[in-house]
């Protein structure tokens, strides 16, 4: 199966792996300058990874505080940090550049172009977005210095005001995470504008809309969203900044400003932000389990007009993160329909993603069952969902662990384990080589157990009432012996997060040689080289269904007899 | 060479995909577009919440001049745009040149105001409510008139150099695009602030 | 007692709470069921439907979906969540738009960085972070209607078994209510993130009997204790900037900054809850509130050792 020789356009011409010529500077400047849409998807990925790792250190560091009532492992303002830059990393460090990443490398592959629309913008606004994730970090050591942690933002990830005025928070935290991410927010509009301009404009012949793989699909969708998403935050934060810097009003309460407009700017980003995180992610889900059940997907109109369906309901909801500001009764009853609205549609992924498998033969290699598990736990995330958008029941969970335990099992249950499905798919084609199978269920299991121990434990604290943000508890509140289980969960999960960073570094140098296509696949990827020479196919494809490969692979049976 | 399955009926079929570059100004334009409203919303929600003077009022001229100078810029740029398509350079240099000049004084009309508005109503964006959501808005839409004048300016120089073709007419007509909006957001801006506001 | 001391909100003690409780037991019936429902299936399909053969390379049968299907797994979902609507919608309006009877009581909260102030307006009583309510039983209904102001940032209120939370915002005004039915302390905390301590932010509320709340309004409604054993520490009240920020009535401190002394020693924790309310603690907290609290808004007042026990000494009269 692996190593098929496929007659394929792109193959005519090997680029040998690991064959990069010149000194380590001479390659290094090779990277800092490229404008080549994989190289550049790599930077991101890799990246956003360091910044798992980065965001993952701090969560260890909450879950050793929280470990057991009244610890002094770190105090209220270094806790108050470390939540703030957990939070702020893991969404805009880790989870918008990772997708933009996986975008970049693969939608030119799987729509048979040679680069993204605009190859410059593409670097301009990698490096933007890298800038952000510096000025970020460098608050640990700009003001007063690493001691007493410098002047990191310590306002939640959210940030409400007034808490974000001069008079409650001096000193230049707030102006760090504002800054940052106006910046990495410039970087993420560009990499939104090329993104919808190169699958608009640069499919190749053949690929009707209706014919694109839906990772391209589900990339279009979160693009477009991010255009109207991550602007009214940059927005916010130019109010914001003008508020702290020039004297201005927007949020100043004593002035007749409004606190609760701050929450809706914030959360009329920051709904619609979720979407755009998990939309990656069953773009990556939508590629993975056709492959492995050995079925084409189930209801690919359906799959579209679900995640166009996501995309324009999730722009309505964003109250929902707001039942306990005081709303009216009719605002409350309207934003519970819109969130419950939502089930509605991503129903519809998930029963396909079961229909899909349905009468296949599923063949569990790792990314697979990192695939599977996201099924399970999205369902339950989503179930949740469910239960917060009750808004009477919402005034008791609103901002206690069991929210914390909500969205967690949604960026780790559904976006991280499909991150790790991802890398574990597409390895082979970036690096020519595969990933350790061994290592890969060592990790699989581990993050597993690890994640259902700290985060379905996490739904409890909540209904005991523990609140989130709080750096201590009393030892008589009966939160203790859970807060135990969380926290070992979590080194857990750190020790299989260890074990990826490992695989990573022993398959690159030691993995098996995959081949162009080893996993058997059907979309345009699989047809060049592994990895992909420069210019990707030597002449430009021509598709005629949704599986070119599939088409190629049984010429007696082919997809677009049926579509 | 080509083994994807090549389709008979494909091959004879033209494959017209809309052009990158209108594509991807469309999008910068939704883009913009949200954060404006951001900004015009703000301003709608705190009109009459300022807890001192001055009101807008007591203080806000209605810009007629300005307002139908950058407007007219608007046909001005078009008309540059219908030259360049039939390589008449002149002319389009001609309209193209029109086009800054409205812009330069809708801006410098801009500034008069806020001069007068700072110096001789002691309106500051910190003076009250209506002042910090007022020179926000303006001001943003201003950047933007300052940021187009400069891609403008810049097209000028290389249309005086000669090295502007009707092969370009395509790019021009993206950058173009960018200055219909930034005249169309005005009609917005004028609208919420000088009309509703007032 | 563990039970008394979590907050469970499986454990109510007041209408809004309780009403919340079988909601909420009805709402995760039904996700219960779709979990069931949907992750068997799933469950069934990855057993049923794994490739056991790793030799055997023929793909199955393609199948590239079905409108009917589709249709089905719209519609039930489209009616379930009609269902969970309206049962929803229900309850918002229940309790948020519920009418306030003649009886019921009004108490006005204040959020602070780190503390409640709470405001009788109609007893004329004025306390901090124990806020004292009647009992409230359905034949004698004997709400309490709570006011939310807030004085700098946003907090919020929630006492898990009396009912949800609301925020006090500063500049938009809330109101909630409870009627608790069982007497008793129950314990809370705030829950909008607002600052350093907002973990030490701590709630509680003591549900009086009548006979109960009748002596505690009676005691508040007194002027503060003018001993004159304790001048010396009533001396360093008054001279030192402690009136700045506190007051206690029949004293020259008017401050409002920090919680009303006046009655003290009625109160069983200091500083919201982050210590027992113990001559000892109190000459920890004023000696250096950071010791108790790290961050609280209350400035170390660097007093001698002579002046802090006068000062204990004049607190611990405050009745
Ligand atoms: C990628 C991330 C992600 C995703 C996908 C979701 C998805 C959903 N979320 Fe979540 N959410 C967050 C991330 C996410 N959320 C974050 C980060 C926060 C907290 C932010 C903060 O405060 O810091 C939050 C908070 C949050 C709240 C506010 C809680 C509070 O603060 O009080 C609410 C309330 O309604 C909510 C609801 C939902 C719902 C209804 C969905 C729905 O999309 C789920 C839909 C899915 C299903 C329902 C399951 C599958 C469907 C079926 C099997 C069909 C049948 C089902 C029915 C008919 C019901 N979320
Ligand atoms: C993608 C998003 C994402 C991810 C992946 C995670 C991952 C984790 N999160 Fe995070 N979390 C958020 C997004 C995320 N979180 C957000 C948005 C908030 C809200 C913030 C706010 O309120 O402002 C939050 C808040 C939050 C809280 C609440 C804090 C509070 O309110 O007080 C807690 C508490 O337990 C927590 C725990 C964890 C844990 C245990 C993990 C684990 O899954 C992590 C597992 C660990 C690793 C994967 C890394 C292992 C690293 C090493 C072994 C060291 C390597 C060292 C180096 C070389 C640097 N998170
Ligand atoms: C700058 C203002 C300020 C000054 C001056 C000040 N306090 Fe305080 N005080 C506070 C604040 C604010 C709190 C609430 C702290 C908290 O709970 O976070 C407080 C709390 C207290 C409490 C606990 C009250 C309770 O019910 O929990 C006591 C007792 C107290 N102060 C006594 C004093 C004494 C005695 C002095 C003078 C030596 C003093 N304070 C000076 C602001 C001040
Ligand atoms: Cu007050 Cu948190
Ligand atoms: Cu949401």
């Amino acid at each position: 199966m692996a190593d098929q020789t496929l007659p394929i356009s792109g193959s005519v011409d090997v680029t040998p792996p690991h064959a990069a010529a010149g000194t380590f500077l001479e390659r290094l400047h090779g990277w800092v300058v490229t404008v080549d849409h994989k190289k550049l998807g790599i930077l991101y990925v890799v990246y956003s990874l360091i910044f798992l790792l980065v965001g993952g250190a701090e969560a260890l560091a909450i879950r050793i505080q929280l470990m057991i009532p009244g610890n002094h492992f770190l105090t209220a303002a270094t806790y108050n940090q470390f939540f703030t830059m957990h939070g702020t990393t893991m969404v805009f460090l880790v989870g918008m550049p990772i997708l933009f990443g996986f975008a970049n490398y693969l939608v030119p592959l799987m729509i048979g172009a040679r680069d993204m629309a605009f190859p410059r913008l593409n670097a301009f606004s990698f490096w933007l977005t890298a800038l952000g994730g510096l000025l970020l970090y460098f608050s640990f050591i700009g003001g007063p210095g690493l001691y007493g942690m410098g002047a990191a933002p310590d306002v939640g990830w959210f940030a409400y005001a007034p808490l974000t005025a001069h008079v409650f928070s001096p000193g230049n935290g707030t102006d760090y995470w504002a800054l940052a991410l106006i910046v990495s927010g410039f970087g993420t509009l560009g990499t939104a504008i090329n993104i919808v301009a190169t699958i608009i404009s640069m499919r190749c012949k053949g690929m009707s809309l209706l014919r694109m793989p839906l990772f391209a699909w589900l990339m279009l969708v979160v693009s477009a969203l991010t255009l109207v998403t991550i602007t009214p935050l940059t927005a916010a934060q130019f109010m914001l900044l003008i508020d702290r810097y020039l004297g201005g009003h927007f949020f100043d309460t004593q002035a007749g400003g409004s606190a609760l407009v701050w929450i809706h700017f914030f959360w009329i980003f920051g709904h619609p932000e979720v979407y755009v995180l998990v939309l990656p992610a069953f773009a990556i889900a939508n590629e993975i389990i056709p492959v492995f059940s050995r079925k084409a997907i189930f209801g690919y109109p359906a799959m579209v007009a679900a995640s166009v369906g996501i995309a324009f309901v999730s722009l309505g909801v964003w109250a929902h993160h707001m039942f306990t500001v005081g709303m009216t009764s009719v605002s409350n009853a309207f934003f519970v329909l819109s969130t419950m609205l939502v089930g509605i549609p991503t129903g519809i992924k998930i029963f396909n993603w079961l229909a899909t498998m349905w009468g296949g033969k599923i063949r569990f290699a790792t990314p697979m069952l990192y695939c599977t598990a996201f099924v399970f736990q999205f369902l339950i995330a989503g179930l949740t969902g469910i239960i917060l958008s009750v808004a009477p029941w919402d005034w008791q969970l609103h901002n206690s662990y069991f929210v914390i335990a909500h969205f967690h099992y949604v960026l780790v249950g559904a976006i991280v384990f499909n991150i790790f499905a991802a890398i574990y798919y597409w390895y082979p084609k970036v690096t020519g080589r595969m990933m350790s199978e061994r290592l890969g269920k060592w990790n699989f299991w581990l993050f597993l157990i690890g994640f259902h121990v700290t985060f379905d434990t996490m739904h409890f604290l909540g209904f005991l009432g523990m609140p989130r943000s709080i750096y201590t508890y009393e030892p008589n509140r009966g939160w203790n012996g859970l807060n135990m289980v969380v926290s070992i969960g979590a080194f857990i999960q750190g020790v299989a997060a260890l074990i990826f960073v490992y695989n990573l570094v022993w398959s690159y140098f030691h993995g098996e040689v995959a081949g162009n296509d080893p996993w058997d696949a059907w979309t345009l990827e699989w047809a060049t080289p592994s990895p992909p020479p420069d210019y990707n196919f030597a002449t430009d494809p021509e598709v005629k269904s949704r599986r070119p490969l599939w088409d190629l692979k049984h010429p007696d049976d082919p997809d677009w007899k049926y579509e | 060479m080509s083994a994807i399955p090549t389709v008979p009926e494909l091959q004879d079929q033209p494959w017209h995909l809309p052009s990158r570059g209108r594509i991807g100004m469309l999008s910068l334009i939704i883009g913009e577009s949200a954060i404006f409203t951001i900004f015009v919303v703000a301003y709608v929600f705190y009109i009459g919440k300022s807890l001192s003077g001055p009101t807008p009022g007591q203080v806000l001229e209605v810009p007629i001049f300005n307002t139908i100078c950058l407007l007219s810029s608007s046909i001005t740029i078009w008309l540059a745009e219908r030259r360049i398509e039939r390589n008449e350079i002149k002319a389009f240099g001609l309209w193209w040149g029109v086009t800054i000049a409205l812009g330069v004084v809708f801006l410098v009309g801009t500034g008069l105001e806020w001069y007068k508005l700072i110096y001789h109503d002691g309106l500051t964006i910190s003076t009250n409510l209506f002042g910090t959501t007022f020179y926000s808005l303006v001001g943003l839409h201003a950047t933007h008139v300052v940021i187009g004048l400069a891609m403008l300016l810049l097209v000028l120089v290389f249309t005086l150099m000669g090295r502007v073709t009707e092969h370009h007419a395509e790019r021009i007509q993206v950058l173009a695009l960018y200055w219909h909006f930034v005249d169309a957001v005005w009609v917005v801006v004028f609208t919420v602030v000088y009309i509703v506001g007032r | 007692d563990v039970a008394q001391n979590t907050p469970s909100i499986f454990a109510p003690s007041s209408t809004p709470s309780n009403e919340i409780f079988h909601l909420s037991l009805f709402v995760l019936g039904i996700v219960g069921g779709i979990f069931v429902v949907v992750g068997g299936l799933l469950a069934y399909a990855v057993i049923r439907f794994r490739a056991r053969n790793q030799e055997d390379d023929t793909e199955p049968a393609q199948i590239y979906g079905s409108n009917q299907i589709e249709l089905a797994w719209t519609v039930v979902p489209v009616l379930i969540v009609v269902v969970l609507f309206l049962t929803t919608a229900r309850m918002i309006f229940a309790i948020q738009d519920a009418p306030k009877p003649q009886s019921a009581l009004d108490v006005t909260v204040v959020g602070h960085q780190f503390w409640w102030e709470f405001r009788y307006p109609k007893l004329g009583i004025v306390t901090a972070n124990e806020l004292h309510v009647p009992l409230s039983s359905t034949s004698d209904p004997k709400p309490t209607f709570l006011h939310l102001l807030s004085a700098d940032v946003d907090h919020s209120f929630w006492v898990p078994q009396l009912a949800g939370k609301t925020d006090l915002i500063p500049n938009h005004p809330n109101d909630m209510w409870i009627d608790p039915l069982h007497p008793g302390v129950y314990v809370g905390q705030c829950a909008q993130f607002c600052g350093i301590e907002h973990a030490k932010m701590l709630l509680r509320v003591y549900v009086d009997t009548p006979e109960q709340f009748a002596a505690w309004v009676k005691e508040q409604q007194q002027l503060g204790m003018q001993d004159p054993h304790v001048a010396a520490g009533r001396h360093v009240f008054e001279t030192e900037a402690c009136m700045n920020c506190h007051t206690i009535s029949g004293t020259d401190g008017r401050g409002t900054f920090g919680p009303d002394l006046t009655h003290l020693m009625s109160r069983d924790t200091i500083a919201a809850g982050a210590a027992p309310n113990t001559p000892q603690n109190l000459r920890v907290w004023v000696k250096n509130p950071d010791d108790l609290k790290q961050g609280s808004l209350m400035p170390a007042m660097q007093l001698s050792d002579q002046q802090l026990d006068d000062l204990v000494a004049y607190l611990s009269t405050l009745h």
